[in-house]
């Protein structure tokens, strides 16, 4: 047992590291999952009080590969779960996890409420295009014309934009990535964690088997430009002007206009109050207005307006 | 209405009544609700019994109306087959439920509203301009405000209850509101406590005794409100809900309260994203709740089915209405069992409670918690549209007895813990806990080892199928059987559940002054039922199971054909309705007299 006397021991990949991933050899997770365990060697969060949150999908089997609380709870749902942990417990780091129909198309909903609540917390996507686990059916960013086995002569419907939507949502932090830049990538997730609020990242991670090179116009290896964003410096030079502003929903959306593969950075960063600072100043206040009586106090008070 | 018939003779006047039904007939905005809720006070504070009913337009503003109060200084059951008087507020208000009041019973009529019909029942009409009345004492006022100020202060007077309490309920009610408030109020209720009805006989002989109960600490209110503080007492301090009626009250209760003692309850996007942040509460390590109705439960059905496998606590209130589908959202039905029970797909046993009356809601809410966290799985707690808005006055509870004070386990694991043992309950370990073993439990809707690492083993999907089988068993070890109410054994055993308590109750007690040997059971607890029905059942010659649910492609209601599929005993038979309307006691007996004719 540990005893209070013993330094805390340094989190490490072998500490964070559990079972070995079920992914397809190739697959772009393994390095979004690699970066998640540098950034929190980097960042030195107490083990316990990481918690990985997934639904259902290839990358939602995430929890399971981090040694630490997780939950790998129901298709579509891991925001709304990971705000009520997220809400009732402001002394953990919550992170979410999960792929394009998870969170854009069965979760959708639940992306767009937690986007504009601005729960603290931080939503990892793992963007792939295509279904995986059930094999090759089209997705809510498959392109139109791609064949799968919903679509065999072409995806009809037009995909969505995970960058406008998040940012028209009301996100207070929306990046994105490219499984094979892995500095890029921490560099986002650092970012994201220490951003107070809804933090997402969306990362291009292809699926190998059911969409291969659906990414390579973004990955320089293989003959792709992988253009990250000039963020603006505010340094009053001329050059400036035409840096991307942050903090600006106009620059966010003419950026996620671009045409594939666009650009990758961070689109849109604001401060916001978040849900859990403005519900905690209710609570507070309640609990002031109250004078902190005990619950026995309360429930007696109350039973006796019902006389 | 019954009248002590002590000694009657010519010159004695009518002595005072036992009980009395009677029904507010008007439109919804006219504020009936508010005498109702008033007189239902006042019952509590008069150590009376009392239970109420009322109907609400599911459309958002107006639209008929009625709130009927069952007075008595007896046990009251139910609120009332047939009024002892109805005060109508308008010609419809009149029409569609003078059939409801008694023969020889009174109707109260607003004259420039209503133009009565001769009757051959011995009804008695007594008319009282009540709108023109009303806008006089409030100063010519256009806006027909008041009238249930002033139908409250003639009820006063009739009944001869105790003007100083109902006027400080006036003033605790409107009190804060303001000054111009509170003399309107009463401006309108002094006129109408005032009203001379002239010779009228009827006006000397109602007063309404008080309870010969010597409870003073009595408290009066509805089921939606004593769950939502049974939920509190219980020790629930989170919570995530969406509007449905008739859930919402306790929703927007909890939203309010919560944070008074530390807690949150947050309104979700949809019924999916309210379970699912219930479970976000509950995986936290915090006692939480959601809840709905019918709708709403059908769509957190996939999440409760991941409460059972991955074995954490949830209370989960389902308050019933009319269905399938949108169905009759403001009327009463108890069609919601099955669901309850095994509403999830796949084997996903879970505990179902149903409260009986008003008081039970309070208490079962605490049972509930106690359940949840003992055996670490969702618990649901039936109500129903007619528990979520009747009035009842009940005993206050004894706090310092049952409240619990919610804890979180962050308590250190050691390296023996595994998250899912196949031969001992499931502990919960919330996120903060530190595992001295070095290994972090996952939670998992997938099947698992005990560890929590999905697994798709045959033996391992039999052993924990059976371990989350054999804790609901468990449950029912710990349960007492239900009290008998009546001869323990005889003809007619009558089984009920949830808010049918009342009148299967008056019922039994009908049946039995009328020389039947009927005797009768309330389940509170439906999943898993509690053992030895068996021998209960063996000691009647029929056992008719009364439910407000359909009757089904066999001929047997919802709790019936679980309870024939577990004895096997075709004497099981129902008495089933779905009109939407609480069980009339005459329904009750009819049924009797079917089934043993």
């Amino acid at each position: 047992m540990a005893t209070a006397a013993e330094a805390p021991q340094k989190l490490t990949k072998k500490e964070l590291s559990a079972d070995h991933p079920t992914w397809c050899p190739g697959c772009g997770d393994f390095a979004v999952l690699a970066s998640f365990f540098k950034v929190l060697e980097k960042l030195q969060i107490p083990h316990e009080q990481i918690v990985t949150i997934a639904g259902i999908g290839c990358s939602s089997r995430f929890p399971y590969f981090v040694n630490g609380h997780g939950v790998h709870f129901i298709h579509g749902r891991a925001l709304p779960l990971a705000t009520g942990v997220s809400l009732g417990r402001p002394d953990l780091h919550v992170f979410a996890f999960g792929g394009d129909g998870d969170g854009y198309s069965i979760g959708g909903n639940h992306l767009d409420h937690a986007a504009r609540k601005n729960v603290n917390l931080t939503y990892v996507v793992m963007d792939n295009f295509v279904y995986g686990l059930t094999k090759k059916q089209t997705s809510p960013t498959s392109p139109q014309g791609f064949k799968s086995k919903t679509d065999p002569t072409g995806a009809i419907d037009r995909p969505i934009n995970p960058m406008k939507k998040l940012v028209s949502n009301g996100a207070t932090f929306v990046a994105r990535s490219h499984a094979t830049q892995v500095k890029h990538m921490m560099e986002m997730f650092e970012r994201a964690i220490l951003h107070p609020g809804f933090s997402v990242v969306e990362i291009l991670s292809e699926c190998v088997i059911f969409y291969p090179g659906a990414f390579d116009a973004g990955n320089p290896r293989k003959g792709g430009e992988f253009d990250v964003i000039d963020e603006k410096k505010w340094d009053n030079t001329p050059e400036d002007e035409a840096r991307h502003d942050v903090t600006s929903d106009d620059d966010a959306f003419a950026i996620a206009s671009l045409d594939f593969p666009g650009k990758f950075g961070v689109f849109y960063e604001v401060d916001h109050p978040t849900k859990n600072q403005l519900e905690q100043k209710w609570i507070d206040s309640s609990r002031e207005k109250v004078k902190n009586a005990p619950a026995k106090d309360l429930l007696r008070e109350r039973f006796a307006a019902m006389k | 209405m019954e009248r002590d018939d002590q000694s009657p003779s010519d010159s004695t006047p009518p002595s005072d009544l036992q009980n009395a039904v009677i029904r507010f007939a008007g439109n919804s905005q006219d504020g009936i609700q508010t005498i109702g809720g008033f007189l239902a006070k006042l019952a509590g504070r008069s150590a009376r019994e009392v239970m109420t009913y009322m109907t609400i337009p599911s459309t958002i503003s107006g639209g008929p109306s009625i709130f009927q109060v069952h007075l008595g200084s007896g046990e009251v059951l139910s609120p009332g087959d047939e009024a002892d008087f109805l005060v109508a507020f308008y010609q419809h208000s009149y029409d569609n439920h003078i059939g409801s009041l008694r023969d020889g019973g009174v109707c109260i009529y607003d004259t420039d509203n209503v133009e009565p019909v001769a009757n051959e029942r011995g009804l008695q009409h007594v008319g009282i301009p009540i709108t023109s009345t009303t806008v006089e004492a409030l100063g010519g006022s256009t806006r027909e405000r008041g009238k249930n100020l002033f139908v409250l202060g003639l009820v006063t007077n009739l009944f001869k209850l105790d003007r100083e309490k109902v006027v400080a309920l006036i003033d605790r009610q409107f009190g804060r509101k303001g000054e111009d408030v509170i003399r309107n109020a009463m401006l309108a209720f002094d006129a109408g406590y005032g009203y001379s009805l002239g010779s009228d006989v009827l006006y000397q002989s109602w007063a309404l005794r008080d309870g010969l109960s010597v409870d003073t600490d009595r408290m009066t209110t509805d089921g939606n409100t004593a769950l939502m503080y049974g939920l509190i007492a219980g020790g629930v301090r989170y919570g995530s809900g969406y509007p449905i009626t008739p859930w919402s009250s306790i929703m927007e209760g909890l939203r309010s309260e919560l944070p008074k003692y530390g807690g949150l309850f947050v309104q979700a996007e949809d019924e999916l994203g309210a379970v699912s942040m219930a479970l976000g509460f509950a995986y936290a390590g915090h006692l939480s709740i959601t809840g709905s109705s019918g709708p709403g439960l059908s769509l957190k059905m996939e999440a409760l089915s991941y409460a059972v496998m991955a074995e954490l606590p949830l209370i989960v209130v389902n308050v019933q209405r009319g269905g399938p589908s949108t169905g009759l959202p403001t009327s009463v039905e108890q069609s919601d069992l099955m669901q309850a029970i095994y509403g999830s797909h796949g084997d996903a046993p879970r505990i179902v409670l149903a409260p009986k009356n008003v008081e039970d809601c309070f208490y079962i809410a605490i049972e509930a918690c106690q359940l949840a966290r003992k055996y670490s799985c969702p618990v649901l707690i039936l109500s129903d549209s007619a528990l979520a808005t009747r009035i009842e006055a009940f005993k206050e509870p004894d706090l310092d007895a049952c409240l619990i004070e919610p804890t979180l386990d962050q308590e250190p694991r050691g390296e023996e813990f595994k998250p899912y043992p196949v031969d001992a309950p499931t502990r919960h370990a919330p996120p903060g806990t530190k595992m001295l073993g070095g290994k972090y439990p996952v939670v998992t809707g997938l099947e698992h080892d005990e560890w929590g690492h999905p697994s798709a083993s045959p033996e391992m999907h039999a052993k924990m199928n059976a371990k989350r089988r054999e804790k609901i068993k468990a449950v029912a070890a710990d349960l007492p059987l239900p009290e008998v109410f009546g001869e323990e054994s005889g003809d007619v055993l009558l089984v009920g559940w949830g808010s049918t308590w009342g009148p299967i109750r008056e019922a039994t007690k009908r049946a039995k002054d009328k020389g039947l040997s009927v005797s009768s059971i309330h389940i509170r607890h439906l999943n898993p039922l509690p053992n030895g029905f068996e021998e209960i059942f063996a000691k009647f010659k029929h056992v008719l199971v009364v439910e407000m649910n359909d009757e089904g492609l066999y001929g047997f209601g919802q709790l019936a054909t679980l309870l024939r599929a577990r004895y096997c005993d075709s004497k099981i038979q129902s008495i089933c309705k779905t009109d939407g309307l609480n069980f009339r006691i005459r329904e009750i007996l009819e049924g009797i007299t079917k089934h043993t004719s």
